[in-house]
């Protein structure tokens, strides 16, 4: 199967005196998967909507394959959608509901239906009711209704929010394994970072019904575009730097810019935790006030004069900074964003 | 402590059994008393009861009137559901803004007096008269308003069980109008809800006489009322034949009820 391009150009749509979509403008590529990452209320889930018929815009275009289907209602669309909520009907089942939109297209879809519940790795479970099936399962039953209908485009509405951390990342893998192997153009909205990164090949985020940045997945996180985009997109320190030239010199390190910034000479620079070294040094001019172990890897938050500095170390070193610990700060000279 | 515990618990089950004795002999005292009543000597009240031939050469007026209210349930229930279930529906998926509204409308019958309502729909009725004639059938009407409380009640529970929002949306994305929304995904999970409001708008239009005997149409309970006056045991055992009717209808809907909480 083919994707198909599409296209919203300048999507506005206001509740009451909110603007959930000011002049959103995005372009999808055929077969691509764009996620659109953004806080609650930033108009990520009205833009899936309206490109689903489920909402109007009350200005704008919605372009699918070349064709404008601003005005075509939902069922009008070929579009398979997944939502937050578990949306299965509760009377039929796995089975049923995968058959139920190959059926209104007047297809036999027994065989269609069971392929996608394979695909999805449930066909054990065809013949269970949606109460019969976990949250994950139910989720897996829907991803696999959405897709028989060979839809243009498939739309997944945050599916992963209510399921518990271990089968969110299961499954959030699955479905970028089956959207690379149908080719299915796919949006997909969510408020979780980890998630969005993960799956898209590009990442969209977005503020206050805007897209603040479009970009591939490494580059929203190492070269954000905005102190917006880096606050939101993984943490941040705000720590006080100097600019000189193309670069900004922070706790005595130059660090380069990801956009030359126009700004006089004092300003705040965001570091990620990662880019911060903490080495234990009795001379050192910082203190550690707190340390959390987070598997992998994990966390130091540390005082420096009137600053508090979160770093991220490896679990071997955490050993070595109990609280108080006098320490020194090394930063990493990797592209830093500006705060506005 | 035990002892103490065991004493309150035998003295709770005595108040409760007590309770429940007490109510039981003040319902079934009457329905025994009616029993009683029609059996009383060889007067083959119960075997002319069902046997319809017979009962309609004895009793016309009777047999009319429970042709004319079996008719009048099903026309009001039908009618109910044909206007109610789809409204409910509308209103919770695209004017949910109205639902207050809708609910204090369809709640408002309940307010007013049968008699009250009976003043108002006199000139209404005489329309009905005029357009559609003075069957028994036009006070179907009436019903449908009257049972509206019950009804809505019913099935907005039933909407409330289910997120409809969700379930439609999801139909509406696999393609389906809403004609398909409607029949093939909203009204088979709410068919509990369905079967219910019927029920109660059954066993209420069964019961009905003040609308009926006030504007001069006839039903079960004003063929009642009139045979009561030249045949005290018939009307007593065909009291008692609709009573036991509506009980056994109210039990099926608190058997559907209980199977609806037990699937869930």
């Amino acid at each position: 199967m083919n994707g198909v391009a599409v296209h919203l150009n300048d999507l506005r749509r206001t509740f009451g005196a909110v603007h959930a979509l000011d002049g959103l403008d995005l372009h999808i590529e055929p077969g691509e998967l764009i996620a659109l990452l953004g806080p609650s209320g930033c108009g990520k889930t009205t833009a899936l909507r309206i490109l689903a018929g489920l909402e109007d815009a009350d200005g704008g275009r919605v372009l699918v394959g070349g064709k404008d289907i601003t005005g075509l209602p939902a069922n009008r669309r070929d579009m398979g959608m997944v939502f937050q909520a578990y949306s299965l009907f509760p009377h039929l089942t796995a089975l049923e509901n995968v058959q139920f939109g190959l059926k209104l297209r007047k297809r036999a879809g027994g065989d269609r239906a069971a392929a996608m519940l394979d695909l999805v790795g449930i066909s054990a479970h065809a013949a269970r009711y949606p109460h019969q099936l976990s949250g994950g399962q139910q989720q897996r039953v829907a991803l696999a209704r959405a897709l028989a209908i060979e839809p243009q485009v498939l739309l997944l509405d945050e599916p992963l929010s209510a399921l518990d951390a271990k089968v969110r990342v299961q499954l959030r893998d699955e479905i970028r394994r089956i959207q690379t192997e149908v080719g299915t153009t796919t949006l997909f909205v969510t408020h979780d970072q980890e998630e969005a990164l993960a799956v898209a090949d590009r990442v969209g985020v977005m503020r206050s019904g805007r897209l603040e940045q479009l970009a591939a997945p490494a580059e929203v996180y190492l070269r954000p575009a905005s102190a917006f985009v880096a606050d939101f997109v993984g943490l941040s320190n705000r720590l006080p730097g100097r600019l000189d030239g193309d670069e900004v010199v922070v706790l005595g390190t130059r660090l380069p810019l990801v956009q030359r910034a126009a700004r006089g000479p004092e300003v705040t620079a965001l570091v990620r935790p990662e880019s911060v070294g903490v080495v234990p040094d009795p001379d050192g001019d910082a203190r550690v006030l707190s340390t959390a172990f987070l598997g992998p890897t994990s966390r130091v938050t540390v005082e420096l004069g009137a600053s508090v500095v979160v770093a991220q170390v490896s679990g071997e070193l955490l050993a070595e900074l109990a609280v108080g610990t006098p320490v020194r700060l090394a930063l990493r000279p990797v592209p830093v964003t500006l705060e506005a | 402590m035990a002892g103490l515990r065991a004493r309150r618990a035998r003295r709770q089950a005595a108040f409760r059994w007590t309770v429940l004795a007490v109510m039981g002999v003040f319902f079934l005292l009457p329905l025994a008393a009616m029993v009683e009543f029609t059996t009383r000597g060889d007067s083959g009240t119960w075997s002319l009861l069902v046997d319809w031939p017979q009962l309609s050469e004895t009793y016309p007026d009777l047999a009319d009137g429970i042709v004319a209210s079996l008719s009048q349930a099903s026309l009001t229930a039908l009618l109910m559901l044909v206007l109610l279930v789809p409204t409910a529906i509308w209103v919770r998926l695209r004017l949910p803004g109205l639902r207050p509204l809708v609910e204090f409308i369809c709640l408002l019958p309940l307010t007013i007096p049968a008699i009250v309502l009976v003043v108002g729909l006199a000139p209404v009725y005489a329309w009905v008269n005029y357009f559609l004639g003075g069957s028994s059938l036009t006070l179907t009407f009436a019903y449908t308003i009257l049972v509206l409380p019950y009804a809505y009640r019913a099935i907005d529970a039933g909407l409330s069980a289910i997120d409809v929002k969700t379930l439609a949306e999801a139909a509406r994305g696999l393609g389906a109008n809403w004609f398909t929304v409607m029949a093939r995904v909203v009204l088979p999970n709410i068919r509990s809800a369905v079967l219910s409001a019927a029920f109660l708008t059954v066993a209420l239009v069964l019961g009905e006489f003040t609308i009926a005997s006030l504007l001069n149409r006839t039903n079960l309970q004003v063929a009642i009322n009139f045979l009561g006056k030249s045949s005290a045991t018939m009307s007593v055992a065909v009291s008692l034949a609709a009573l036991i009717l509506a009980f056994v209808l109210l039990l099926l809907l608190s058997l559907f009820g209980d199977r609806r909480k037990a699937s869930r």
